[in-house]
């Protein structure tokens, strides 16, 4: 079973659909007990990084979320979720969860036919090999919308690419904890198979 | 033109029928709007906007049952119009998988929804749309499904949205509403260029030539349509559909 974690923000009927789909168990919640059984957790997210961090804190699922992380748990953070995995984001003032060491910043383009937030579908490029992306081969191509994008410290976090006006990271990683910018949960077939991959992960590991 | 410019099936419904409409009047049954979704979903189509044009005359909420099951079927970026007054409304439609929310009405009557939405949500989730219809030798934006006349002009509407927060325009040309002859060019160039934010057109588009026309030269950043989707043929056969990968790329729609 898989924990969809809902603080108030976010795209959670959409991500238990495609979860839904694929044959997954899936709760949508708050509720520490049901986080801490769960095989996996999946921290979805949109708007405002720190609205979004004083709706975990306030929620109380902030510390679960790392202490879970911390026993091994596998962890999908989506769109503003992958941001709150970082240490922090020139969006906002507060701390992120600081379970990976990226930091977010805003795009900022001279060229104006290059519109702010990035929102449509785009391309991205594997940086390295990764259960999450087994099997996906070809063209892989996602839905974004977001206007700040990840800066890792370590080349070794940096999962995906993708290129608007400069190549950004659009996914990240540190052991059992994973985040994407794009929205897997609305990206047809390949967001399936990437959400699939996070099941087995899910399910192949003992935490 | 961007990489990737969005191609958006926009389906019409009232009271649980897949409609669609010539110049926001004559109503053709087109069918189950669940079941064109599902069609469209196998078609890995861009995004699709929903619009239901009897809420908001019929002072009805969002039909929250028939949105839900058309979002358990649809796993590409979806945004929904109609009958939106308040903030509830919009969170629970963000809620229930509908990643935008379309303000037509709501937007003029009561701009503040726009403001409060965009600081909630985020500008993202919020569309303004902006139906427009030529008068003498200008353009007057009506709402409520094209019945009531507005005191603003097109141009002025956009940037008024922009400035209240929203994220998006929907700029659809009334007169050219399943027309099929191609949309209000300078229209959507009149609105594409003065706002900063995406401009969707919509109203008029009858083939994958339109749909670059308006791409190229109506700058438009995405491009929305109704019959060309739903029609197949001169006789206007009903038939769910959108243009293929394939078809796009080779016409330069797609550069990516």
């Amino acid at each position: 079973m898989i924990a969809i974690l809902d603080y108030g923000l976010g795209n959670l009927g959409s991500i238990s659909n495609m979860l839904k789909v694929i044959g997954e168990k899936c709760k949508i919640t708050n509720n520490v007990e049901i986080i801490r059984r769960a095989d996996g957790i999946i921290l979805p997210g949109v708007g405002a990084f720190d609205a979004g961090m004083n709706k975990l804190i306030d929620s109380g699922i902030a510390d679960v979320i790392k202490d879970e992380a911390n026993r091994g748990k596998p962890i999908l953070g989506i769109c503003l979720g992958m941001q709150l995995l970082g240490t922090r984001s020139e969006e906002g003032t507060l701390p992120g969860l600081s379970l990976i060491p990226f930091e977010c910043k805003k795009f900022s383009f001279e060229d104006k036919s290059l519109k702010i937030p990035h929102m449509g579908w785009d391309i991205v490029e594997f940086k390295q090999h990764h259960p999450l992306l087994d099997g996906l081969s070809g063209l892989q191509r996602y839905y974004f919308v977001h206007s700040y994008y990840a800066v890792c410290e370590d080349q070794d976090n940096v999962l995906m690419t993708c290129d608007y006006g400069i190549e950004f990271t659009c996914s990240v990683v540190k052991d059992n904890v994973m985040g994407v910018q794009f929205h897997p949960e609305k990206s047809h077939d390949f967001g399936l198979g990437l959400l699939s991959n996070f099941v087995k992960i899910c399910n192949h590991n003992n935490v | 033109m961007f990489n990737r410019p969005r191609i958006i099936p926009t389906l019409l419904i009232d009271d649980r029928d897949l409609i669609k409409t010539v110049q926001f009047g004559k109503r053709t049954y087109l069918g189950d709007p669940v079941n064109a979704v599902k069609i469209f979903n196998r078609k890995r189509i861009d995004e699709l906007s929903i619009l239901d044009i009897g809420a908001t005359k019929n002072h009805k909420e969002p039909d929250y049952e028939i949105l839900k099951d058309i979002a358990s079927e649809a796993f590409m970026p979806l945004s929904y119009g109609g009958g939106i007054t308040n903030l509830d409304q919009v969170q629970e439609l963000l809620k229930i998988g509908y990643e935008k929310v379309v303000l037509n009405s709501a937007f003029v009557r009561n701009p503040e929804l726009v403001t409060k939405s965009a600081e909630l949500f985020g500008s993202q989730s919020i569309v303004a749309s902006i139906d427009a219809k030529k008068t003498n030798s200008d353009y007057k934006c009506f709402i409520s499904d094209g019945v009531e006349e507005t005191k603003w002009n097109p141009v002025d509407l956009a940037r008024e949205a922009e400035r209240l927060g929203a994220g998006e325009i929907i700029i659809n040309s009334i007169d050219n509403d399943g027309m099929m002859n191609g949309y209000d060019i300078n229209l959507v160039k009149s609105v594409a260029d003065v706002v900063s934010i995406p401009v969707i057109a919509i109203g008029g588009a009858g083939g994958i030539k339109d749909l670059k026309e308006v791409l190229q030269d109506g700058h438009a950043h995405a491009a929305a349509g109704g019959s060309m989707f739903v029609y197949y043929g001169k006789l206007r056969a009903v038939l769910i559909t959108a243009p293929s990968e394939d078809e796009l790329t080779a016409a330069g729609i797609y550069n990516c």
